[in-house]
Formats: structure tokens, sequence, C-alpha cells
């Protein structure tokens, strides 16, 4: 058994096969094609596959796809479904009432409704055809310095490590992977792009990123109800007004829904189950006959960065650079983060390639944030910047600044900001309105666990939990004693779990690690932020069907 | 001694099989494929074999579409030789693949052909028994344990109630059980080199072998779901319930 790590060069090393990452790596290799340069790309991909772990709603707009292979109807990429109609719903406990304008960001002409796994599935084989090598099943584990300081590339996870963190029979030596620049494409709240913002500060003078907690499901439904290209958000019920949230239901090609629900991370009632929201919402007079008849076929769950241009970190460190929604490039109300992480994917290739050909002075590419910022990625995010902290206020409040931002096109001469992470923002459990939810009909809702069923997820169960926590005590003494444990409302997998002995009493948190999809959710609202996720062994999480 | 490994491509074992809903098949459209897990254990044991100094060359094969060139790819990972597609975008049925085999073993002349018990899409568990018959070779199925000797293999079988021994000579035909071992890991490093060995492209036809379905299916159902249990209130309605709703005693 060899302790030493084999060690793999490359000119530049992509962590994480998203639409962020693929983008940067099929644009390096086309500008080395273009001047007939040897550029050496290497993608890492904790999911078992590309599209693994990927999940978004998605509508999707075309523009940076555009730019990058610009003749992709002709090399079939999977954009079947183009949007046809839009709806803005408003619900109340029984009504439904259709807003009669479309706010802009909501109008979808000229997009596609499609499956975020299966396009970065043929994003990978565009890139393969141009010579990027893709490795899924390896995480990412730890980032690599050198003596300076300097970002020299990561370093896979062991694998066959037992839970009793002693290695089996069937120990692998993880690899260094090295690079002279690392594009970080880890997505929202990435775990090693969390620890470089500690390391180089790169939050300093920014606002807290907030973030959103997105519950999917893909249906099959009767054919007869089936209408391609139909796009329908709401807003309101079952989230109360201070809340803010809301639902997704696109119909797309062979009679799929994809249908979910949205609630911002900065909810404050710790009684608030975001997975049973969603469960509720489906039960709705004016949603429910979409699923008569149907049956639900894929789950999961993923974050979104939702702090949009007040909370983008700097950008670049020596010898690496973060894009797509690891920086937090999600464009809120549009719900869209696909176009502007390919496109700062596509940013940072160019400025990447030009440095590491052009011989640029030193380690780190600063021509990535300037070249960033003249283009239309930037204009976007700043005018729509104070439409999300403008929900604050509340449901109604907000949309009424979001129309006045929209109508000046976000010239207003303030910004907005985000005053608190969303672990700073929950109230305690004595303090908050119970909810009580109703039980699964198993019709249209269901409980936790046959949910996380059809999300495929599956952890090598012999290896030490990816969920770590800093302080063992602080689940009960802190979490359970004043927020009455909403680790086990907020996580969507029923990962975690306060387990007592017969009596009632000593309870403890169980952690059931193999069933987390990789959301990041407890990363990011625990009170105490005690607990940590960390890259599990390679291949392990969910297998979304295309996603 | 050279050492034939089949291996199939199938829907990978944590995806949830859901039937298309035309009574057709099952959905395969975004769904994730890896190599049959029975298959696995059959390379990990030759791959073994070779490192022991028993083999001396590990040569893998599949039969299906060109995709399969990823399974082949793993198998080459994890230590095999080199690797053999036939392709094919054919339902391939049991028959069609231990004769399409067989004609692979004229050409190779292995001493061993080991292969999984079974796939686990359409757990058929025949193509290692056909393929024995068709070479008229010894069989040695379900193995928990492989010795090999000069010129025989010993076997330990994984059978109803117990193991049984058997002593096969060679050539002969091998088809793995669970237990036969726990695969490895294909690393970053041997999946790179993997790319680099030799892989070779054939077509049914190019071994005079008609893969032509001999099958039908005729439709394909969900297992009934499972009803929610009901409390009883005595042993009598329990024994009621038994004899006359479940009708078991
Ligand atoms: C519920 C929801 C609905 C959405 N709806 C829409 C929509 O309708 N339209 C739209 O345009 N956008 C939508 N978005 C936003 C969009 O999905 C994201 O902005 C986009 O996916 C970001 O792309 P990315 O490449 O930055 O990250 P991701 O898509 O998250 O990809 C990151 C990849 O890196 C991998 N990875 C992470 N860490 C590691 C590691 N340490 N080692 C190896 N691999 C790693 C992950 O497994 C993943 O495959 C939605 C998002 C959510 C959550
Ligand atoms: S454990 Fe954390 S990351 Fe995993 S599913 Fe639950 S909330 Fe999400």
């Amino acid at each position: 058994m060899s302790l030493v790590r084999e060690v793999m060069e490359y000119d530049v090393l992509v962590v994480g096969a998203g639409p962020s990452g693929l983008s940067a790596a099929i644009r390096l290799k086309q500008r080395a094609r273009a001047a007939g340069q040897e550029v050496s790309v290497c993608v890492i991909e904790k999911g078992s596959e590309v599209g693994a772990h990927l999940l978004s709603g998605a509508v999707f707009e075309p523009r940076a796809l555009d730019e990058l292979i610009p003749d992709w109807r002709d090399h079939g990429a999977p954009l079947a479904t183009p949007a046809c109609e839009d709806r803005f719903i408003h619900l109340t406990r029984t009504g439904a009432y259709r807003l009669p304008v479309i706010p802009p960001q909501m109008r979808n002409h000229g997009n596609f409704i499609i499956s975020l796994g299966n396009l970065a599935r043929w994003l990978a084989v565009q890139a393969e055809e141009l010579g990027v090598e893709i490795y899924p099943g390896f995480a990412a584990a730890e980032v690599l310095y050198d003596e300076s300081g300097t970002v020299t590339g990561v370093a896979t996870g062991d694998m066959g490590i037992g839970k009793d963190g002693q290695p089996t029979g069937n120990f692998t030596r993880g690899v260094e992977l090295h690079a002279r620049q690392t594009i970080f494409a880890e997505g929202c709240r990435g775990s090693l792009t969390k620890a470089l913002m500690e390391r180089f500060n790169l939050r300093d003078d920014v606002d807290p990123q907030t973030y959103g907690i997105g519950i999917k499901e893909l249906w099959e439904i009767d054919p007869a109800k089936s209408q391609p290209g139909l796009i329908v958000h709401t807003i309101g019920w079952p989230l109360d007004q201070k809340t803010y949230g809301g639902s997704w239901l696109y119909h797309m090609d062979g009679n799929l829904v994809s249908v979910g629900f949205v609630v911002g991370l900065d909810y404050s009632n710790p009684h608030l189950s975001p997975f049973e929201e969603f469960q509720r919402y489906k039960t709705h007079p004016a949603i429910r006959p979409t699923f008569k008849g149907g049956r639900r076929i894929a789950y999961g769950a993923r974050t979104l960065s939702e702090g949009g241009f007040q909370s983008i970190p700097r950008l670049t460190f020596p010898g690496g650079l973060i894009v797509g929604d690891a920086a937090g490039f999600l464009n809120v109300p549009k719900i869209k983060g696909n176009h502007t992480a390919m496109k700062s994917g596509m940013v940072a290739a160019e400025a990447v390639f030009d440095h590491l050909v052009g011989g640029a002075d030193g380690p780190e590419v600063t021509a990535y944030p300037e070249r960033l910022k003249d283009s239309w990625l930037w204009k976007e995010l700043w005018e729509v910047r104070n439409i999300r902290p403008g929900f604050q206020k509340g449901l109604w409040a907000g949309l009424a600044n979001a129309a006045y931002e929209t109508a000046i096109k976000g010239r207003s001469p303030w910004t907005l900001h985000h005053r608190h992470a969303d672990n700073e923002t929950l109230v305690k459990a004595s303090e908050a309105p119970k909810i009580a939810y109703p039980k699964p009909d198993g019709v249209v809702s269901f409980d936790r666990l046959s949910s996380v069923y059809l999300s495929n997820t599956n952890h090598e169960e012999n290896q030490p939990a990816h969920l770590q926590l800093k302080d063992k005590e602080t689940p009960i003494r802190v979490n359970l004693a004043l927020y009455d444990a909403p680790e086990t409302l907020y996580c969507p997998a029923g990962v975690y779990e306060i387990v007592r002995s017969e009596d009632g009493t000593d309870p403890h948190l169980q952690i059931n690690a193999q069933n987390c999809v990789h959301c990041k959710t407890c990363d990011i609202k625990d009170p105490a932020q005690n607990i940590t996720w960390t890259v599990p062994e390679g291949g392990g999480g969910p297998n979304y069907p295309g996603m | 001694m050279k050492i034939l490994v089949p291996v199939k491509r199938v829907v990978d074992y944590n995806v949830k099989i859901r039937v298309k809903a035309d009574g057709t098949g099952v959905e395969t459209a975004s769904v994730k494929f890896s190599m049959n897990p029975f298959d696995e254990i059959a390379v990990e044991e030759a791959v073994r074999l070779k490192e022991a100094g028993k083999a001396t060359e590990v040569v893998v094969v599949s039969l299906g579409p060109s995709a399969a060139q990823e399974t082949l790819r793993t198998a080459l990972a994890m230590g095999a030789d080199r690797a053999i597609l036939v392709q094919t975008d054919a339902e391939v049925q049991p028959l069609a693949v231990a004769k399409v085999l067989k004609a692979l073993v004229d050409k190779e002349q292995p001493r061993i052909v080991l292969l999984g018990k079974q796939a686990i899409d359409d757990d058929c568990n025949q193509t290692g028994q056909m393929l024995a018959a068709l070479l008229g070779w010894p069989q040695g199925t379900f193995a928990s344990k492989v010795a090999v000797g000069d010129d025989a293999l010993t076997v330990t079988r994984e059978i109803d109630g117990g193991l049984e021994t058997i002593e096969l000579t060679l050539p002969a035909v091998v088809t793995a059980d669970l237990r036969l071992n726990e695969p490895r890991y294909a690393s970053l490093p041997n999946i790179m080199k993997a790319k680099k060995k030799p892989f070779e492209t054939l077509t049914p036809g190019s071994l005079g072998v008609d893969v032509t379905p001999r099958l039908t299916t005729l439709k394909v159902v969900e297992p009934p779901r499972r009803k929610a249990g009901v409390k009883v209130a005595d042993v009598a309605a329990l024994v009621d319930k038994l004899k006359n709703d479940a009708r078991v005693i």
C-alpha cells in the first residue's frame, strides 16, 4: 500500500463538470486549436457520470451556447422543447389568480425547456471530441498549494477508507492533479471554493452570499394533459408572505413535467420544512389535476445562489479562479444561472488561455474579472441587483420594488444589501408559529424516504461520514434546544434524525449520510455553522436521470 | 494462459427501473449504465489470476452498442490487457451472445472463459451454460472460489444450502457469483492508461453469427405495488385474514 500520491500534470484543471466547467474546458480547447497550440485540459467530476449530480429547472436561455457552439442545432444539442407560453400565478389557499402582466424576466420566448443533466452530457461529448479529458467518479477533496501559497491543483480523495478511518482491503490512494491554472466550477456552495474563500479572504467587502433550496420532481403525466412548452410559475401559498419562494412547473416533450419549489434560505421560522411546503403545493386544487393519472419518476434537490451582484466575491487568486454558481452568477428574478454559468466559464477560459500562452506575469489571471465586467453577464446581474433584497420586506413590497427596478432597468441610485447570512436568520422555535403539514397522500404528495429512493442515491456504506460536525454537542445543546432541530426539516433527504432512548430521554443526532443528495443546505443553514459538507468517496451521491 | 471475460453494459444497479408507459420494455433514455456487477467480479478474478502469475493475458469482450466501449474501458482500467467490442444495436439475447462468444473462442483460443453468472437487467442466467454447451467444455457455475492448476480448475460453487467443490479439466467455462471477490476501484492513472490499451471492434456479421432475436417480448409490467398493512384485532382475525384474504394457509 503506497502512501505517496501519483501526480498528473495538466495546463488547466477544471473541478466540476457542470455547465460552467464544461464551457470553460470547451472554450480553452477551441482557442488552443485556433491558435495551433497544445493546451491540456482535465475535468474531474464527483458524480458517477457527467450529469449525475446536476439539477436545474430548467428554462434555458441559449445566449451563451450560441456563442460557444453556434451550430449546436446541427450537433444534436438536447434543446428539444421551445418555450411557448408563460403563466405567472398567485396562489391563495384555494384560489389561483393569474397575474395579468408577466414580469419581463419571466418571459421566455426564444428559450428552451431542458434537462441540465442531458445538456451537460452533450457538452461533455463535445469537449471530449476537442480533446478534453473528463473523469467522472473522482471528487476533488483537497486544494494543493506550493510554498508560496499559490494553488497548484487538487488531490482526489482516497478510496476504500472504512468508517473507522482505516484503509480497507480495497484502499486506493487518491492522486494529485497539478495544473498551471485550476478553474473551480463546483456550483453553488462548492466545498473547495468555500475553503478558498476563507484562505484568500475572497469575501472581504462584499455582501454575504444568500441562497435558496430548490426541490424538484420529474413526472410522467397523462398524455391528454401534456402541453410541451408551457411554463407556470407561482408565488404565494403555501408560503407565508414573509418567506421568499415559489414554484415552477414546466411541460416538456414526452409527457414529462418538471415541477419544483424554491424556498429562500433566509427564512426565519425553524418549523418550516421546504420539502413539506413543496409536497403541500402539489395538492392545491389548481395544481393537483396536472398530476392525476401520472407517475413521479425522479426526485432531487440542490441549492442556488441568490445574493446576486452584491455578493460576487473576488474571483481570482494565485493559481486559480472561480466560475459559475460557485461564484454566485445566478440571475435571481429570472431564476436562471445556466447561461451565466456558461458565460463565466467562457470568459475565464479566454483569460486563462491568453495568460498561459501570452506569458503574462504572475500566477493570478486578473484579466478574468476585468473581462467579465465588460461582458453582458455583468450588466445583466447589475440591472436586477435590487430585486431579490427587496423581498426582505415581504412579498408585496418585494413585487412593487421589482416592478420599479425593472421599469428603470436597475438605474436606481442605491444598492440594497443582504445584511445577514442565511444561518443567522432563524428565530427561536418558541417564538415562531408551528406549522401543521398534512400527511402525504401517496398520490401527489409523498414522504422523504420514498422521495430519496427516486434520486438513485448511493454512497459506499463503509466510509467516514462526509457530513462533519465541528462540535458534537451543538446539535442538541443549540439546535434542538433553541430551534427544535431544524436540520431534520430543511434536509430534503432525511439525513438528520433526532433519536432518543426508549423512555424519550437522551436525544442525539443521527446522520444518515448515505442518503445525502449533495444539495449543501445543511452547510449553509445550520445556525452555528457547525455542519461541514465534505466530498464523500468519488462516485457517491445521487444518480439523477437527466434532472 | 489466456482468459476471456465477456462483460455486459446494463442499467446501473442504483437506478430504479421504470417500465415504459406502453409496456414494451424499460426506460433507458437518460439512464445511467455501467458494467454488470457479476461481470465486474469476473474481470477482477481474471486480473487477480494474472497478477498471481496463473494467467498471461486477460481479454475482455462485449456484445452491444458503441456505448459499450465505456464498459470495456472500465475493464481495461481494472487491469484487463485488451478489449474486443462486437458492435450491434440489436437486442441481444443469451443464445446470440453465446454464439458470438463461441466464434471468439475459436479465434482467440482462451483456456478459460470467465463470466458473470447472470446480467442484472434480464436476469437470464443462461449465457455461460449455453456457451459451455456450444463449445463442449465443462462448466463451473456460481463460483465463489476458483483455484487454477496446470490442466484443471477447482471451483467452489454456491448451491442451495451450501457449497459444492468440483474439478474441471481445462479449457472450461466459469461463471462468477457475488462472493467470489470484491472488485477493485479503477484508479485515475489506470483509467488513463486504459485509453492506450489495444481495442478492436468487430461485428457479429464478421464473425459469421446471426444475432437476430428469437424471443419476442410480449409485455413488460411492474411488480404489483405493496398494499398498506392492516391491523388485526386478535389472533382469530389474523388467521381468518391469512386463510380467506391472503389465502396463504
Ligand atoms: C432548483 C433549481 C432550479 C433552477 N432553474 C434554472 C432554470 O430554470 N434556468 C437556468 O438557467 N438556471 C436554473 N438554475 C440555476 C442553474 O442550474 C445553475 O446556475 C447552474 O447549474 C450552475 O452551473 P455550475 O456549472 O456553476 O454548477 P453546477 O451545475 O452545480 O455544477 C457543478 C458540478 O461540479 C461538481 N462538483 C462540485 N464539487 C466538486 C468537487 N469538489 N469535486 C468534483 N466535482 C465537484 C458537481 O457534482 C456538479 O456536477 C436552477 C438551479 C436550481 C438549484
Ligand atoms: S445532508 Fe445536507 S447536503 Fe445532504 S441532502 Fe441533507 S441538507 Fe442536503
